[in-house]
């Protein structure tokens, strides 16, 4: 008898997923370098690369050469161990939390249903939260062992901001909680299958949520912590070649990823707009449905890759009390208001009072 | 106090609209802007696949010129190394030996011919001086290099090719700011 039994195939199906989840997180975070500076070029009139490759499309491989290529310099009286566990623990946090999104349904293949999700844990929201918090050690650390003031000051400003932020975003996910009234990124993008997307019944939750991710992931205007004109880069100063990549490809993946939560939670995840499901499944088949189901999703995550690259090339960064202000006085309140109204509706809907 | 000038404007400090600190409608008005941008014309031109054409009166880099033979005009007078205000330029003359003919259009020419272009501020004065319209400044400038030494132009770089024997290579050379070479390079 065996007690310990391990289902080999399953435990391949999931490497090959994760393998080729962290895959296309690092290539999108790739093409992303090249996106931004592409769209930046093109909102400020500019051409942008285009010479390494047709449209410049090879760029992103000549930068990461060239960062390879790079002297790694360990400033002297850093904190060494820390120092390199700073980009590793940035890098990580990012990539783990493509292991609760659902990138598609499931697919049919070798006589088995795969589903296309790494863990469909019950509890997907909280570990995406758990994951964002441990990612400001990242940047805590890299900054506080770069020795320097200021890294420090900006690892110090990312703590903040980060910490401040993920209130106002966690009461905002709460009040999406207590309609879909489950914790799993799958089931909701069930429910959001068959009903409407959740951002028609949460827009002010969303609204919150954007803005957070925005501060979340250092992006404009929240990008304090690495205000290149006021810390020389803030907590990355003292970082060179691929450590220093890592930091800025870790922000990109953050980006890649968030963008993909906020998809699942209020778009409708690898729902395929004005389309019904369960006769187009039936024509197509459950494969191609997967393929059409994961191509949907992507290009609604490259319009939230747009939209972060859009902002950030038209607003300038926040000062640091606007920062704070808005982030406790405004959008804690306003996250308050949300859930104890949502909450008040949810309370009526089920004493029976339909509207 | 008494301000200096009529010239001072008191700093608004306006408390914001409510409007204004809910920056979301400011913010949404910015995003609009940069998106028109999107379909602007875009005004870099491609460097080195297209070139801004040059005005009329651009002085670039000097050219030896030839005589519709191919004979070099340069007499060696030393006109325009007296002409330049930068002292880029220097020669060494030489007779012109028999047989050689077919090389020089007169009987003393320039052995060596340096313009240093290091030092060579294109006032076109060299061209203006210069008698026998041997010298000339082109539409094209002096392109980056190395090494000081690289930017001392001799003979070789200066010459126009043969028209003869290198006709295309010639009139790209000569562009369109050199007149037509005339026969006795008096008229000027």
């Amino acid at each position: 008898m065996h007690l310990l039994a391990i289902d080999w195939s399953l435990l391949t199906e999931k490497l090959v997923l994760i393998v080729v989840v962290v895959l296309i997180s690092l290539v999108v975070a790739m093409y992303s370098t090249y996106a931004e500076r592409k769209v930046a070029a093109i909102i400020q009139d500019r051409r942008g690369p285009n010479r390494a490759g047709p449209f410049g499309i090879l760029q992103p491989l000549a930068d990461g050469l060239k960062l390879f290529f790079k002297e790694e310099i360990v400033p002297k009286f850093s904190s060494k161990f820390l120092f390199i566990l700073g980009p590793g623990i940035a890098m990580l946090t990012a990539i783990m939390i493509g292991a609760v999104i659902p990138w598609g349904n499931k697919v049919h293949l070798f006589g088995r249903d795969i589903s296309l999700q790494i863990t469909d844990v019950n509890i997907g929201i909280l570990y995406v939260f758990g994951i964002v918090s441990l990612g400001v050690y990242g940047i805590m650390i890299g900054g506080w062992a770069s020795n320097n003031k200021y890294s420090l000051l900006g690892s110090m400003r990312a703590a903040s901001q980060i910490i401040s932020y993920e209130l106002a975003m966690g009461i905002s996910l709460i009040a999406l909680l207590m309609i879909t009234g489950t914790l799993s990124m799958k089931t909701m993008v069930g429910q959001q299958m068959d009903h409407v997307w959740n951002i028609f019944k949460q827009p002010l939750g969303f609204l919150i949520f954007l803005v957070c991710a925005f501060a979340e992931t250092n992006r404009t205007p929240f990008d304090l912590s690495e205000a290149e004109n006021e810390l020389i880069g803030g907590y990355h100063s003292e970082y060179s070649s691929m450590k220093l990549g890592f930091y800025l490809f870790a922000e990109y993946v953050n980006m890649f990823l968030s963008s993909a939560i906020m998809v699942t939670l209020f778009f409708g995840g690898y729902d395929i707009p004005f389309v019904n499901d369960a006769t187009f499944i039936h024509t197509i088949g459950t494969n191609w449905m997967a393929v059409f189901q994961g191509a949907v999703f992507f290009i609604k995550i490259v319009l939230f890759l747009f939209l972060f690259m859009w902002v950030r090339w038209t607003i300038p960064r926040f000062r640091y009390d606007q920062l704070m202000n808005l982030g406790w006085k405004v959008l804690l309140p306003l996250a308050l208001f949300n859930m104890l109204a949502t909450g008040s509706l949810v309370l009526l809907h089920q004493n029976h009072w339909h509207f | 106090m008494e301000a200096l000038t009529n010239r001072v404007k008191p700093v608004a400090r306006k408390k914001m609209t409510l409007l204004e600190r809910m920056y979301l409608p400011e913010v949404l008005r910015g995003m609009a802007i940069t998106f028109r941008h999107i379909f602007k014309k875009k005004v870099t031109i491609n460097y080195p696949e297209k070139t801004r054409p040059f005005s009329p009166v651009f002085r670039g880099l000097q050219i030896l010129n030839r005589d519709e033979e191919g004979r070099e005009r340069c007499t060696a007078c030393g006109l325009c190394a007296v002409a330049c205000p930068a002292e880029a330029i220097t020669m060494e003359a030489a007779e012109r030996q028999p047989g050689e003919e077919h090389l020089y259009r007169e009987e003393k020419y320039a052995a060596k011919y340096e313009i240093n272009m290091l030092r060579c501020i294109f006032c076109g004065l060299c061209e203006e001086a210069c008698p026998k319209d041997a010298i000339y400044l082109s539409e094209t400038f002096a392109p980056a290099n190395y090494q000081r030494k690289g930017f001392i132009y001799g003979k070789k770089d200066l010459l126009i090719p043969h028209p003869k024997e290198n006709p295309e290579a010639y009139a790209k050379a000569k562009g369109n700011r050199i007149a037509q070479p005339q026969g006795h390079g008096n008229e000027k």
